[in-house]
């Protein structure tokens, strides 16, 4: 049983040291912190306030450590800010005002969101095809843009939800249509972190294909199902917990998403196709390890979350119900393949092909679950 | 970990296996499998419709196998206590070995074999190991000065030895949580099932009733039952899902529901269920007042309760029941209780009627079919988060049925209030012969006070033959004064009238149909039907005129709006003969007296499970993000070897060692400068 990731690149970690532009970060995630507390305390109870303050410290020490998140995040907020602004407590101005019917409501953001990663993808394979290094720095640009735009809607959808009535408002990982946008965008978020980190963009040609067949279900789910609108919470999903068991797994499913993409392309290099185009299988099967070893970290606290929640809503911590009995299968699964890499050293194909496999049985997990079987946990249907 | 001399012994083979990983890892993907069977074949349905879906055969068999209850099968069970055992015996096996580890600098490695590490060099040049060790503790290493024998001095550095401690964290974890899910899951209760000192209750009898071999004490280690509570009742025991069967547990105290409260949003989605509850410690007699909600239980004694679903706990209802068999236009008023069912006499029949639920709110959506605008309207749409919801209530509704002596049953749902379809207005009751299919719906027009006995007085009168002579005449009267007879045909024209009532008073249209059918030729069909639907339309008027003064009622002249209400009245009063029942209930009262449905569980795991889950991601944390790094530098005078490892190579190894390769260089510059 052995694995290593070390958090820090010299031998004291970076983050421990955080400079003046740190600080600056952190007294702006503070001040904004405070703000929601001092105008929506009433909408919270004790262990919301408990998040808000764990938030707020994930948040400073999530941008003492990826340096890109400090303007990443306050940015973000921003926009959402904006729109916020523009509504001025009226929902209906989401049709009337040209900036938010156009670019700021939480639904414009989104369908923004869906086409600058669209863009991306094009834009990554034109640079891995052409060997431009300028078009991949597009294709990134693109991501992160993306990226603040989804940000930035699901914020404002949350606001919104509140527009449309006090007793409706909640926070948006409620059901698939939500937790689909957040999935492209943690996805898309954790993807630029090692793209940077390990200095291979051409990573993103694959990691955006996953990325723009989300964004598809998005656009065909919000056009032909109409299930952008947003729904009241049943009482079953009328607890903290929310806040925190949804983010959790979907860092896990961003994760493998990742692990399952650069798989296919350490596949492909290892075939010789674009071999010359794409990074070594090395890097592909270090990215593909951190990738798997993050996600199985936030999916196994993810899953101890749900269970800690159904202790309190389903009166069990575990009924066997299909979605968690697949969540455990899920588990199993990543604990396997961690396990065979880890201790019996397995390295390459084998592995690759198995990440790969890896992500239809988190597919079936997440949306065949929905799909396919019924249970305590029907909330998505689709 | 090999062991010196082979141990060949059963007992020592069988530790062997148990302990590898490889039986482990077997173990866990039969558990996967197990799990996947359970969420494909659904779990816990009621036996019959097992039979039913898989045939006598193959049902027994996957009975014996257990699958319908997976997770609870002894065999499940089984596999869960071995990897108890063999993740145990793997610590065990293990553990010592890694502790030496953890412990231990390995300060007497030989300079053979740090040279032939991956990372290892020379360096020319002294310097100070005191220097040197001070700072690789600055960088957070410990050290071990070992000076051999040969004069040369070695320093034994590592850190991340917590990695190590991670082993152990998530294994132990996976002991931990599976020895809470072995308690709750209740062994003691399946080994005693198993050997038949408990047998699971199939019939459907009263709590009180059920024998002691199914009953299970208050002191039960661990339970997750269920029980409904109607408003102002108690109950003290819960029930178990046992095969196919149930077993009564005990309660330490007594339940009682005071209020039931359910909230819904505008648009009909459920938005509160909470039960106002008092719980009486059957032992000290001490009361606790609570009000539980979803997400939001109460725990007494251990016992948490939980508000699981809810529903109708028996209401008090006031009916009318209509004679359609012989019709007289008059009610006849009774009582009942929803979710009972009671006898009832009509005539010479005897029939059991049994209600069902009383549904006070029934939200219907009527909002238009996605899919059918243009691109335009659909980018309006996609951004816009609220839709205007088309709901509305249709009211009150209760289901019935009606069973004869025979013991067949129909089943009827009936909603209270009026229901407006195409701007006018019904009272709407369904009906079906079987379960599965889907309610016919039956709609009686109301008249302008809402009320269905206008209806009611005309179908009696249709039906009615001492009415037909005057209704006749004055129907031949109008037709005559209308011009659309000659007086001559006056008598025959009476008597067609008189036929075709009584023909429909017989079966409806469908009478008259098949009368035609039989006796008309089928050239000639069309032409007659047309004659008998204009007579009958011609005879209404009058019918409802000569039903007004007989019950009293002044005349009203025929408008549009009380044409299209004869029309109605002719369709249902056709539709009433195909109800299959002498009677129709409507429901004209009720004082609502809900349920809620509570799940009550013990389950004295759950803290280890906790405990366990804590475990297992700290010890995934220390095991994935602490690298163990080990480091060694040996002092030969005029040259050092440094070398190092780790417990996996990275870039991030490449990088700690260039850094300390250049620090040690450093060091040797800065014992000769000085
Ligand atoms: C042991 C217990 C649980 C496990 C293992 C578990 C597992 C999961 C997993 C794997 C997901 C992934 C997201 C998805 O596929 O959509 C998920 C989503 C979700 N869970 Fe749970 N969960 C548990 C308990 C609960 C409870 C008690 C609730 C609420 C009553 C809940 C509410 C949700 C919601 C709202 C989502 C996302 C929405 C969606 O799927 O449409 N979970 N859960």
């Amino acid at each position: 049983m052995q694995a290593s990731h070390s958090l820090h690149l010299s031998p004291r970690a970076s983050w421990l040291k955080p400079g003046p532009l740190d600080w600056a970060y952190a007294v702006v995630v503070l001040i904004a912190c405070a703000v929601a507390f001092w105008q929506y305390d009433h909408f919270m109870d004790v262990y919301e306030e408990a998040i808000l303050a764990g938030s707020a410290l994930g948040l400073i020490g999530l941008g003492w450590f990826w340096k890109d998140w400090r303007w990443y995040f306050p940015l973000s907020g921003l926009v959402s800010l904006a729109a916020i602004g523009i509504y001025d407590h009226e929902l209906a101005r989401a049709q009337e005002a040209f900036w938010l019917k156009y670019l700021l409501s939480s639904q414009s953001s989104i369908m923004w969101m869906c086409t600058l990663f669209v863009l991306a993808t094009g834009m990554y394979w034109a640079g891995v095809l052409a060997r431009s290094a300028l078009l991949q720095k597009m294709g990134s640009g693109l991501t992160w843009a993306a990226s603040v735009m989804g940000l930035a809607g699901l914020f404002t959808r949350w606001y919104e939800s509140y527009l449309i009535g006090p007793d409706i408002g909640h926070i948006p990982v409620s059901n698939l249509y939500e937790v689909f946008v957040l999935f492209c965008l943690i996805t898309a978020l954790m993807y630029l972190y090692y793209e940077a980190r390990f200095a291979a963009r051409q990573m993103g040609a694959f990691v955006l294909l996953i990325i723009s067949a989300a964004v598809a279900f998005i656009v065909w789910y919000a056009f032909d199902r109409q299930a952008h609108e947003i729904q009241p919470l049943i009482p079953a999903l009328q607890s903290w917990w929310m806040k925190i068991h949804v983010p959790a797994n979907f860092v896990g499913y961003g994760a493998f998403a990742i692990a399952a993409m650069l798989g296919i392309a350490e596949l492909m290099v290892m075939r010789g196709w674009l071999a010359d185009r794409l990074p070594s299988p090395e890097v592909l099967d270090e990215v593909m390890y951190k990738a798997i070893a993050i996600g199985f970290l936030f999916f196994t606290i993810a899953t101890v979350l749900g269970a800690m929640w159904a202790a309190d809503a389903w009166g069990g911590y575990w009924s066997w119900d299909p979605k968690e009995t697949w969540a455990l299968i899920v588990w199993l699964n990543y604990a396997a393949w961690l396990h065979v890499r880890l201790v019996k050293g397995w390295r390459g194909k084998p592995l690759a092909w198995w990440a790969v496999v890896g992500l239809f049985v988190t597919t079936f997990a997440f949306v065949g679950v929905n799909m396919f079987l019924s249970g305590l946990h029907s909330y998505g249907g689709l | 970990m090999s062991s010196k001399k082979r141990n060949t012994t059963l007992p020592y083979r069988l530790y062997e296996l148990f302990s590898s990983m490889r039986f482990a890892i077997g173990l866990l993907t039969i558990l996967a499998i197990a799990s996947v069977i359970g969420t494909v074949l659904k779990q816990n349905e009621p036996y019959p419709n097992y039979a039913f879906e898989f045939g006598q055969f193959w049902f027994q068999f996957f009975e014996l196998l257990g699958l319908y209850d997976v997770y609870h099968s002894g065999w499940f069970l089984t596999i869960l206590a071995f990897l108890v055992l063999s993740t145990t015996l793997c610590i065990v096996r293990n553990g010592p070995g890694f502790v030496r580890e953890m412990k231990g600098y390995r300060e007497k490695a030989s300079d053979t074999s740090l040279a032939l590490m991956q990372h290892s060099c020379e360096v020319v040049g002294d310097a100070d190991p005191a220097a040197v060790s001070r700072r690789l503790q600055g960088e957070g290493f410990s050290v071990r000065e070992h000076r051999r024998e040969d004069g040369s001095v070695v320093l034994a550095a590592k850190k991340g030895a917590a990695n190590k401690l991670g082993y152990f964290f998530a294994h132990i974890a996976m002991v931990v949580i599976c020895i809470g899910g072995l308690l709750d899951g209740n062994l003691p209760l399946k080994i005693a099932e198993l050997a038949g000192r408990i047998v699971p209750e199939t019939r459907d009898i009263p709590q009180s009733q059920v024998p002691a071999q199914s009953r299970l004490d208050t002191d039960n280690l661990s339970f997750r039952g269920n029980v409904t509570v109607g408003e102002g009742r108690s109950a003290d025991v819960v029930f178990l899902n046992a095969g196919n069967g149930y077993l009564v547990q005990e309660l330490p105290f007594i339940v009682t529901l005071k209020k039931f409260h359910v909230d819904y949003y505008s648009n009909g989605m459920p938005k509160l269920f909470a039960s106002d509850l008092v719980v009486t410690d059957k032992a000290t007699g001490k009361a606790t007042e609570a009000t539980i909600e979803v997400n939001k239980p109460l725990i007494v004694d251990g016992v948490a309760i939980y508000q699981a679903s809810f529903g109708d706990g028996g209401s008090p209802l006031t009916l009318n029941a209509w004679n359609v068999a012989r019709p007289d236009g008059k009610p006849v008023p009774i009582k009942g209780v929803s979710m009972a069912s009671q006898p009832l006499r009509f005539g010479e029949q005897a029939f059991r009627l049994e209600f069902g639920e009383l549904k006070v709110f029934n939200i219907e959506d009527i909002g238009e079919t996605p899919g059918t605008a243009d691109f335009g309207q659909k980018m309006k749409d996609v951004r816009e988060v609220r839709k205007e919801k088309h709901v509305r209530n249709l009211g009150p509704s209760i289901t019935y049925k009606l069973r004869d002596e025979q013991g067949q049953a129909r089943e009827f749902h009936h909603y209270m209030a009026p229901i407006a379809q195409d701007g006018r207005q019904y009272l709407i009751t369904g009906v079906r012969a079987e379960v599965g299919q889907p309610f016919q719906y039956l709609r009686l027009p109301l008249d302008e006070g809402m009320a269905v006995d206008r209806f009611m007085r005309l179908n009696a009168a249709l039906a009615n033959p001492a009415l037909y002579d005057e209704i006749a005449r004055r129907t031949a009267a109008q037709a005559l004064s209308g011009g659309a007879i000659s007086p001559e045909l006056t008598r025959q024209f009476e008597d067609s009238v008189k036929w075709v009532l009584a023909r429909f008073a017989d079966g409806g249209f469908p009478a008259l149909e098949s009368f035609i059918d039989d006796k008309v030729p089928a050239d000639k069909r069309q032409a007659i039907a047309q004659t008998y639907i204009k007579i009958l339309q011609g005879t209404v008027p009058v019918v409802m005129d000569v039903a007004d003064s007989q019950a009293g009622v002044a005349p009203t002249p025929v408008d549009e709006a009380k044409y299209r209400f004869l029309l109605d009245t002719l369709v249902a009063s056709s539709a009433l003969h195909e109800l299959g029942a002498p009677v129709l209930l409507q429901l004209t009262g009720f004082e609502q007296v809900q349920a809620s449905g509570l799940q009550l569980t013990r389950s004295p795991g759950k803290d280890l499970v906790y405990l366990g889950s804590l475990l297992l991601i700290i010890g995934i944390i220390l095991m994935f993000y602490v690298r163990e790094v080990r480091l060694w530098v040996v002092f030969h005078g005029a040259r050092m070897r440094l070398a190092m490892t780790s417990n996996r190579h990275n870039r991030d190894l490449d990088r700690d060692f260039e850094h300390q390769h250049a620090a040690l260089q450093q060091q040797v510059g800065a014992s000769h400068a000085s």
